[in-house]
C-alpha cells in the first residue's frame, strides 16, 4: 500500500472541474441555503404536513406544536401517530424567563431569524428563480458538453460491481490513481439523484403549491396527489437534499478538504498515484 | 498535462459567494432582511413570477374545481372572525336585510345593490381550494354574482385598471378606517368567469366568520386576496394613492400583490 506521508509520493494535477460546473456549484450552495433557510420560515406559519388536496387539521401527517403534559406545556412533534416530546427543538421553547414561544423549527435555521413569513416568502421566491435559472444553465451544460453522459452517468461495469464500491466506502478507502480521476458509482448515483431527481421535485412540487399554477396545469396536482401531497412531498424532497449535503460535506472532509475545495474553485484536483504504476 | 491555469475571476466568484452563504448562517440575515437595497433585489422576484404566470397560464384558465364529498368538514377561518362595529352588528341581526353593496369609482353607473337585488341576478356556484398563505388549504362551495356581471351592469369604464374592495373589518385595529382591511385585484382577474361574490357557503349564508355578508373570491390566487366583509367595490386605474400604496391590507405589510404562489 501506498504510504501518504512518504515524500517520493507521485501526484498528479488534473483539471476535474470545468468553469460551467464550478459556478453554478457555488451558486446552488448559496441558492438551497437560502431556499432551506426561508422555507423553514415559511413551514413555521402553519408548522403541520398533510396528504390529499386539503389539510385535516386533526390528523396531520406530521406536525410540531404544543400540548398539555399535565400541569405543563410541552413541545410535540407528530410523525405517523407517533408523539415525540420535542420541547426547546421542534413545537415549541422556553426562554430562560419561562417564557414560551410557540414555533416549529427553530428560529436560528430560519431565515429571517424571526418569526416573517412575507419576508421569508420573497427570499424564498427570489432565490427559486436563481435557482431554476442555474439549475438551467447546469443542465443545458452538461447535456450540451457531454458532463452528464460522460462523468455522472455509471457504466454496466461499473453498476454490476457496486456492492465492492459500498465495501470501499464503508471502510473509507477512496480510489487512487486512473481511477480517482472519475467519479465512482455511489458518487454518480448520489449525485444524478440529486440533479435529475430531487432537485427537479422541488420545483415541481412547489408550482404545485402555486393555485396559479394548477390553474394553468391541473396535472401538477394530479401527479403528487394533491396541494397538501404535494407540500409534504416538498419537504421530504428538501430532507433529502439535507441529507445529501450532510453525507457530501463528510466525504469532501474525510477525502481531502483541501484538495476538494480547490478543485471546486480552480478546477485542479491532485490524485495520488500509486507507486506500482510508471 | 491537461491542467489549466486557474482562472482567478471564477474562483474570485466562487469564494465571493462563500463568503455570502457563510454570513447568512453567522445569523446576521434580520438585519440584512431590514435594507432597503436587499428588499428592493428580493422585490423584484415577484414582478417576475407574475409576468411568468400570466404568460404560462391562460387568462380564463379555471381553477380546478371539487366534488361535494371533497368539502372541509372544519373550514378555518382566518384573520377576521368578526366584525366590531355596532352598525356591522344590527345589520347582521337584521341577516343583512337593510345593508346595500356599494359599487363606485370609474365606472359609468354608480350601483347601490341589496342583498336580495344581488341574489336575483345570475349566480356560479363552485366547490373550490383555498390556499392560504400559511400553507394550508380547505375546500368548500362558494356560491354569488360574478364580478364581470356587476362590472357590466355598472358600466365598467375602460380607463379602469383596478378593482378595490373595501371592507368593514379593523383588522389592524386602528379604531378608523386606516385599518381596516382592503384589497385589489387587476383586470384578468375581475373578469375571470370563478371571480364572484359569495353570499353563499356550503348551500347556507355566508356565515360571519366568513365574511358575511359578501366576500371575494379570487380563485387562483392565495387565501389573503379574497377579501370579506366587502362593503363597497371602487374602480381606479391605480393603487399607489390608496392607502399604503401597495394594494392591500396585507400587501401594506410586505406580502406580495400578486398571490399567484
Amino acid at each position: 500500500m501506498t504510504n501518504a506521508d512518504s515524500p517520493n509520493e507521485k501526484r498528479e494535477v488534473i483539471y476535474r472541474h470545468s468553469g460551467p460546473v464550478r459556478v453554478t456549484h457555488w451558486v446552488n450552495v448559496v441558492a438551497l441555503l437560502v431556499l432551506l433557510m426561508s422555507g423553514l420560515q415559511i413551514f413555521n406559519a402553519h408548522p403541520a404536513l398533510y396528504f390529499g388536496s386539503k389539510a385535516n387539521f386533526d390528523d396531520p401527517v406530521m406536525a410540531m406544536r404544543p400540548m398539555k403534559h399535565g400541569e405543563e406545556i410541552v413541545g410535540v412533534t407528530t410523525l405517523g401517530g407517533w408523539n415525540i416530546d420535542t420541547t426547546n427543538l421542534f413545537g415549541l421553547a422556553y426562554a430562560p424567563d419561562g417564557d414560551y414561544d410557540i414555533r416549529g423549527f427553530p428560529w436560528s435555521v430560519t431565515l429571517p431569524g424571526h418569526r416573517d413569513l412575507s419576508t421569508g416568502r420573497r427570499w424564498h421566491f427570489f432565490f427559486a428563480w436563481l435557482f431554476v435559472i442555474n439549475g438551467l444553465v447546469y443542465l443545458i451544460y452538461s447535456l450540451a458538453s457531454g458532463h452528464l453522459s460522460k462523468d455522472l452517468a455509471p457504466s454496466g461495469r461499473e453498476l454490476k460491481h457496486i456492492g465492492a464500491s459500498i465495501g470501499e466506502h464503508l471502510r473509507l478507502r477512496f480510489p487512487q490513481g486512473e481511477e480517482a480521476k472519475r467519479y465512482n458509482v455511489l458518487q454518480k448515483l448520489a449525485y444524478l439523484v440529486v440533479v435529475l431527481v430531487l432537485l427537479p421535485l422541488m420545483l415541481a412540487t412547489g408550482l404545485a403549491m402555486s393555485p396559479g399554477m394548477d390553474a394553468g396545469y391541473p396535472f401538477l396536482l394530479e401527479i403528487f396527489g394533491g396541494r397538501q401531497s404535494a407540500r409534504t412531498i416538498h419537504f421530504i424532497a428538501a430532507s433529502g437534499i439535507v441529507l445529501f449535503v450532510v453525507v457530501h460535506i463528510v466525504m469532501v472532509l474525510i477525502s481531502g478538504v483541501w484538495n476538494n475545495l480547490r478543485s471546486m474553485i480552480t478546477g485542479r484536483y491532485a490524485i495520488k498515484l500509486p507507486e506500482t504504476q510508471p | 498535462m491537461n491542467a489549466r491555469p486557474k482562472v482567478d475571476r471564477r474562483g474570485f466568484l466562487a469564494r465571493g459567494l462563500a463568503i455570502a452563504s457563510a454570513s447568512l448562517l453567522g445569523g446576521c440575515d434580520s438585519e440584512l432582511s431590514d435594507q432597503p437595497w436587499v428588499k428592493r433585489i428580493l422585490d423584484s422576484a415577484e414582478s417576475l413570477t407574475r409576468v411568468a404566470q400570466r404568460t404560462l397560464v391562460s387568462p380564463t384558465a379555471l381553477a380546478r374545481e371539487y366534488s361535494e364529498a371533497d368539502i372541509s368538514k372544519d373550514f378555518k377561518a382566518n384573520g377576521s372572525t368578526d366584525v366590531d362595529d355596532d352598525g356591522y352588528k344590527a345589520r347582521a341581526a337584521n341577516a343583512f336585510a337593510d345593508w346595500k353593496l356599494k359599487i363606485g369609482g370609474l365606472v359609468g353607473q354608480p350601483l347601490e345593490l341589496s342583498l336580495a337585488e344581488l341574489r336575483a341576478m345570475p349566480s356560479r356556484t363552485q366547490i373550490t381550494r383555498h390556499d392560504c398563505v400559511e400553507g394550508w388549504s380547505c375546500i368548500g362551495k362558494w356560491t354569488g354574482v360574478p364580478l364581470k356581471a356587476l362590472l357590466d351592469k355598472a358600466e365598467l369604464k375602460p380607463s379602469a385598471r383596478y378593482l378595490v374592495f373595501y371592507c368593514a373589518d379593523d383588522l389592524g385595529e386602528t379604531g378608523n378606517d386606516e385599518g381596516k382591511y382592503y384589497e385589489s385585484i387587476g383586470l384578468t382577474d375581475a373578469l375571470h368567469p370563478q371571480t364572484i361574490l359569495a353570499y353563499e357557503m356550503n348551500g347556507a349564508p355566508l356565515p360571519i366568520p366568513h365574511g358575511a355578508p359578501l366576500r371575494l373570491r379570487v380563485e387562483r390566487q392565495l387565501g389573503y386576496k379574497m377579501a370579506k366583509y366587502v362593503m363597497r367595490i371602487e374602480a381606479v386605474d391605480g393603487i399607489a394613492g390608496i392607502r399604503g400604496g401597495r394594494g392591500g391590507f396585507w400587501e401594506d405589510r410586505g406580502y406580495e400583490w400578486y398571490a399567484g404562489i
